[in-house]
Order: structure tokens, then sequence, then C-alpha cells
């Protein structure tokens, strides 16, 4: 429908027709509104800026009884979107599912009361969505795209002059983008790796602070965060107003862990603040123990294993029950964080049991093989035993009288 | 307790006054196989006869467990390769034995083929020879799917699509192979009715014309054999075939124990065709001619032509009794022998190339 009513109208259109023959920034929106998602649902230059797009004279067109609006001033954009964007009425009429909250959410960010007190710095709409070309966030070719995010937030936050005004630093989006999460959403293609707005909030973007980072972490390690949370660390945390989970792992620069993090060894962070001879260092170097137990079991399984399939056995099962080892593991290094020994060893003994299983059973294929092969010799033994029989048979036969002429 | 000697004489006369065995008697002890420089040839037929007896007995062991269905094909199959007692050595045993098998005709024939033992009277033994071969390729081509693995399953796939390119009767006969559209669940049901029941049949009657006829009119003596020197087949050349059988029961048994046979992969009919897919080392020459072939011939389709000219290579093999005249006559003629040297090599060639292509990629 609403193609068809954007193509009869189309010949109405005297912004376009207009913006089309002009040099300069002027002509731009003409040009760009083509792709717009706005042009797509059917929206013309009129809908946002008023005025009467039937009438050809410049001066009727763009009078200000006609509605026209003209070019909102940096700091009216915000309000300017929300005319539409936040009337759920208008916006069902186009695409239900898009929230109308946008605005209400900005008013509460960093940028939206910068903007509400008069800094013409921060960001508004079409800082991030753009202008005129505004795409769907679903289209790779936007700005809100999620790959295309950090790369969207680092147009402000890696320039110095800005963000000096604001006192800021500008190494964020160079931290992200040699990050773990970074590298899996830059790099691998992986779009539900976090972006700036996983953690930051988008429209309501704003710094997490010290007790919301466990909260934002938890949106996708919540194992890790639950077992936090009922940890002793968790109120020692809050009591010194620290930033839980990036006192170790640290904010946009989060690398991946390795268990050397664990332990007591030189790279571990758990050193940096238990003394040795403390409960906390003894629980450190336990819990270190455990994972690396549980490392080496599962390492002998998987050889046993491995051994079995080059006499060609199905390990099929067996590999199976090492995969539930390899989880146990993985559920172990998350269980660290209940600083728990007697968790951390409860979910590791699973693990064992399940690697000792595997390796068992390894080592029974190959039992089997050696069973096999013992069995072939006998065999291939009587059987021997059976040719020599017969050739001794046949040349007691032979020496009677071998052969005839036919 | 009579003597044991005393026991065959009373069971023998027990069926003597019963039925006229006499015939079958002088039948079964009057054939003779003759003794020359190139009796080594002869134990390729007996070895190649006791690989499809195991293959027969391996198999029925396999029905117990195995079940032909999608959902469960492959599961059976591994079910009777580390559940099943022995479930192992069976079916590695089928594996191995039906190499062997194919292996062994093959050599039997060309050893046929290099004697000229086809030449008269001997041509229908050629002739039912040749659809035996035919139909051993046939047991393993439709025994190749019945694990339902991914390589299975994908060179089934392709081989079905091949038969498709037959002309005039392509389409149908591919549909016939699949019993649908696609390699699929019907697939499965009609390969196993064909590797049990069909081709067993068919098996059944040429392997019983062909063995008569062997019976009937005894082992061929080579052109360039003079000598008149033969051994009775029972006992002297049957004891001998004993030790032979012995030895190829070892062999078999021995590669079962060091090289079981494997079970793949699940096949996922929705997934990708995963790179090198192959078919039986046996298909393989085939294989690589139809990869070799260009892709259009004179206006034709190349695959068509290649099918044709196959096919028209098996006709010949099965005619050769009537095309070779000289051989008929009593004469070696070079140009059969090149022909046979030639049709080997380039088979062992293609086969050997494409094994290193495929180890290569």
């Amino acid at each position: 429908m609403w193609p068809a009513v954007s193509a009869w109208a189309a010949p109405l259109n005297t912004c376009a027709e207009c913006h089309e023959m002009l040099e300069g920034q002027t002509r731009g929106p003409a040009a760009l509104f083509q792709v717009d998602v706005h042009s797509k649902r059917g929206l013309t230059c009129a809908d946002c800026h008023g005025g009467d797009p039937a009438a050809q004279d410049p001066t009727l067109s763009m009078a200000l009884e006609k509605g026209f609006v003209g070019r909102p001033a940096r700091q009216d954009i915000p309000g300017f979107c929300a005319r539409c964007h936040a009337d759920p009425a208008f916006m069902r009429r186009f695409n239900p599912n898009l929230p109308t909250d946008q605005y209400a959410k900005y008013l509460t960010s960093q940028h939206g009361k910068a903007n509400a007190a008069g800094d013409e710095d921060v960001a508004v709409c079409t800082s991030c969505h753009g202008v005129h070309g505004i795409r769907s966030a679903k289209d790779p070719l936007s700005p809100v795209y999620a790959t295309n995010i950090p790369g969207t937030c680092a147009v402000c936050h890696t320039d110095a002059d800005l963000m000096k005004r604001h006192g800021l630093p500008v190494n964020q989006h160079w931290d992200y983008a040699h990050s773990v999460h970074g590298q899996a959403l830059l790099v691998a293609g992986d779009r539900g790796a976090p972006h700036c707005a996983s953690c930051h909030g988008s429209h309501e973007a704003s710094k997490p602070g010290a007790i919301a980072v466990g909260n934002v972490c938890a949106q996708c390690h919540s194992l890790s965060r639950d077992l936090f949370a009922a940890s002793p660390h968790k109120m020692v945390h809050e009591a010194l107003g620290l930033p839980e989970c990036e006192v170790c792992h640290g904010n946009h620069a989060i690398q991946k862990t390795s268990d050397e993090m664990l332990g007591t060894g030189p790279e571990s962070f758990c050193a940096r603040c238990h003394e040795p001879g403390s409960k906390g260092f003894e629980t450190a170097q336990a819990m270190r123990a455990a994972v690396e137990d549980l490392k080496a079991r599962i390492q002998g399984a998987e050889e046993s294993i491995q051994r079995a399939h080059h006499f060609g056995m199905d390990m099929e099962d067996a590999e199976y029950t090492l995969h539930e080892a390899s989880s146990r593991l993985t559920q172990t290094r998350a269980y660290v964080h209940s600083f728990s020994i007697e968790k951390v060893k409860s979910v590791a003994g699973e693990g064992l049991a399940h690697a000792d299983e595997a390796r068992k059973a390894g080592e029974k294929a190959v039992e089997e093989v050696y069973f096999r092969r013992k069995g072939l010799w006998v065999t291939v033994a009587l059987l021997g035993i059976f040719v020599l029989a017969l050739i001794a048979k046949i040349r007691s036969m032979d020496k009677k009288g071998p052969t005839h002429s036919g | 307790m009579g003597s044991p000697m005393g026991a065959r004489e009373r069971l023998k006369s027990f069926f003597q006054a019963r039925y006229n065995l006499g015939g079958l008697g002088e039948l079964v002890t009057h054939k003779t196989v003759p003794v020359h420089g190139h009796s080594l040839w002869y134990y390729l037929g007996g070895t190649t006869l006791v690989l499809v007896a195991v293959q027969i007995l391996s198999g029925l062991l396999l029905l117990l467990y195995y079940r032909p269905s999608v959902g469960e094909a492959h599961e059976s199959v591994r079910l009777i390769m580390t559940k099943v007692e022995f479930g192992w050595l069976v079916r590695s045993v089928h594996a191995w034995a039906a190499n062997m098998a194919i292996l062994s005709a093959f050599i039997h024939m060309a050893s046929a083929f290099f004697l000229k033992a086809y030449r008269p009277p001997r041509e229908l033994t050629w002739v039912t020879g040749c659809l035996l071969f035919f139909l051993l390729m046939g047991f393993g081509f439709t025994g190749y799917l019945l694990p339902w693995n991914t390589l299975s399953f994908f060179a089934t796939k392709v081989g079905t699509e091949i038969a498709s390119s037959v002309p005039v009767i392509g389409k149908v006969l591919s549909t016939f192979l699949r019993g649908g559209a696609d390699v699929g669940d019907a697939t499965l049901s009609r390969f196993f009715w064909f590797h049990i029941a069909a081709l067993p049949v068919c098996l059944f009657f040429l392997l019983g014309a062909h063995l008569m006829m062997v019976q009937l009119q005894g082992m061929s003596r080579p052109l360039s054999v003079r000598s008149e020197r033969a051994m009775p087949f029972i006992p002297n050349f049957l004891l001998r075939d004993l030790a032979a059988w012995s030895v190829m029961l070892g062999i078999v048994l021995a590669l079962s124990a060091y090289y079981p046979a494997t079970v793949g992969e699940k096949a996922d009919p929705f997934a990708p065709t995963p790179a090198g897919i192959e078919p039986e080392w046996y298909f393989l020459w085939m294989f690589q001619t139809l990869k070799f072939f260009p892709g259009h011939i004179l206006g034709l389709e190349g695959e068509l032509v290649a099918i044709v000219a196959m096919g028209l290579a098996g006709l010949v093999l099965i005619l050769v009794p009537w095309l070779d005249r000289p051989a008929a006559r009593g004469q070696a003629h070079w140009l059969a022998w090149l022909a046979g040297f030639l049709t080997v090599f380039y088979m062992i060639g293609m086969t050997v190339y494409a094994k290193w292509f495929i180890a290569r990629h």
C-alpha cells in the first residue's frame, strides 16, 4: 500500500525536485533519502520538516503557515525525532515492534543530560543513526548494526580534542578492539559478542558504575556472577567500592581468561591481594590444583581414547563422556568465582569421574585390541597346523600318484 | 557302534536305496584339473567362491542386529561394532571379505581372459562369470550405503545421480534405485532389499549355472600347454583348495583384527557435500574416468558419452568369446592380449591416480 501511495505522490514532492537541482550541502538530503528507512516506509520530507510539498513556489512550500520547521537545532534533534518515535499509536502504523521509549531513555543518559544542559558536543540521534540516509539497525550498512557500533561510538570517543573537553579517555575503542569481546565481534563477526551498547546501553548510555558492573557482565556470564554474589568477595567489594568483575578482568581491554590468572603464580590475580599463608592464598592454590588435576586427567583420557582410535576402535561413547568431563572443567573454571574450595572440588570431582570413565573406556578398548590380536594369532596358528596337515596329506597322495594323463 | 567307514557305507546305502545317485556321484568325481605352469590361477575361482560363502554367513549374522531405516541403520551398525559380542569381527570380516571377493574375482577373470579360458566350448562359463562379477559389484554398491554414514550417503547420491545419465532410461533408473527423487529412507530400504534379496537370488542361479558348467566341462587348458597331465579334483585339488582357502581366511581375519571396519559419522542429508567423497575402490577407475571426461563431446553431454562408452565396454567384455575369433581356432592373437593388457593397465592406473588425487586434495 505505502509504496503505491509513495509512487503516486512522488510527482508532488517538490522538496525533492528542487533539492536535487541544488548544489552542495542542500542537495545531499534528497539523494540520501532514497535509501532512508523512512522513505521506504512511505514517509516524505514534509512528514518531518513540515511545509507543503505540493506547492511549486518555494516561498509557499516552505511557508511557516504550512507548518514548515526546517532544520532543527542540534540540541532539539532528540525531541524532533521523538515527535513520532515516542508516540506508540503513530509508530504502530509503521513498525509495531520498534520501542517508543528511546527518547525517555535518552533523557536519562549521559548524552541526554548534557544535551539538556546545553552541551553541543554530545551525541544526539543523528550522531549515531545518521541523517536522511537512516537505515534499520538490522541493516549491515547501518552505523548502529552490531558490528558497526564500536566504530560509531569511536567517532566521538577517539576524538582527542572532544574528549579532552569532557575529561574522558580516548583509548576505549583501542582497548575494546583488542579485547576478547572485540576480537569476537570485529574479527570473527560474532554478532552475539558484546559491543559498547551491550554494557553501557544505547539510548540510555552511561557508565555502569562500580556496583552495576557485575550486573552488566551477568547478562552473559550469569553463573560466574551468581557465584560471585554469594561469595565472601561480594561484601568486601561493596565495602571498598570496588567494581566487582572489573577488578580482575578489566573493562574495555578484557582478555581471554587463562588458568594462570588463578592460584599464586607470577601471573595470578589472587596473589595480588592475598598474602602467602593466608586462607585466601591457600584457597587460591587449592582451586588451581583442582583445575590442573582435572585438566591432567582429561588429557590422560584423551590420549587413551586417541590410542584406541589409532587401533581403529569406535570410541563415540567414550568421547561423549570425555565431552562431559570437558564441560565440567568449564564449569569448574566458572565455580572459581565462588572462591569456595568445597564447591570447586565438587564440580571438578564430577569432571574427574567422567575423565576416569573415558580413560578406562580407552584402556579397555586397547585391551580389547590386544585380545583380538591374540585371538587372531591363535586362529592363524590353528589354520597353519591345518594347512601343514593338508600339505602332508597332499604330498603323501602325490607320492602314490599325483597326476594322471587326461 | 560300527566303525566310521561302516557308518559312511550305511549312510550311502540308505540314500542309494531310495535315490539313483549314480549320475550325481559321477558328476562330482569325474572332474580333473590340468597340471601345468599356470595351474596357480585355478585357485582364484575357489577363493572367490569361499569368500562369497563367508559373505553369506557373516551377512546372515549381521541381519540379527542390523535395522534398515534412516533412524536406526547407523545406530544398529554402531551397536554391532561396539556392544554385540564379536559383532566387530563379523562386520569386519563381512567388509574385508567383500573387498577380497571383488579382487579375487577380478584376478580370476583376468587370468581366464589371458589364458583364453573363454574359448569354445566355455563361452557361457565366461558370460556367467562376467555377470557374476557385475553382480558382486552390485553387492558392493548396495552394501556401501547400509551403514548410513556420511561417506556412503554422498557416494550413493553421486552414484545414483550418474545412473540418471544413462540414455533413455536414466531418470527412471535413478528414481527406481532411489525410490524417489532423492537418497533417503526409501533408498536405504531399497538398497537393503537389493543387497539381501534380489541380488542373492540372482547370485544363486548365476553361480549355480557357472559351477555346473565348470563341473560338466572341467577346467580349461591354456593354448600354450600341450601336456595332458591332470589331477583328480576330488580329493587332490580339493585338498589344495582347502589349503588356499585357509590362507585366505587367515588374511581376512588378520585384516579384520588389525584394520576393523569403521562406522563413520551418521549421514546428515541436509549437510553440504563434504570434500573427499569417494566410492569403493573398485569403482574408482570409473569415477575418475567420468571426472576426466569433458563437459561436451561433439555436442553431446560428456557424462552421457562416458556412461555409454563404459556400458559398451561391459558388453564387449561379455562378448569376448565371440569377438576373439582366433582363440576359437586355437590361436593366440596379439591384439586380444594387448587389449586385455591395456584394459587392466588403465583400470589399475586410474584407481591409483584417483587414490593419489583424493589423498592430495
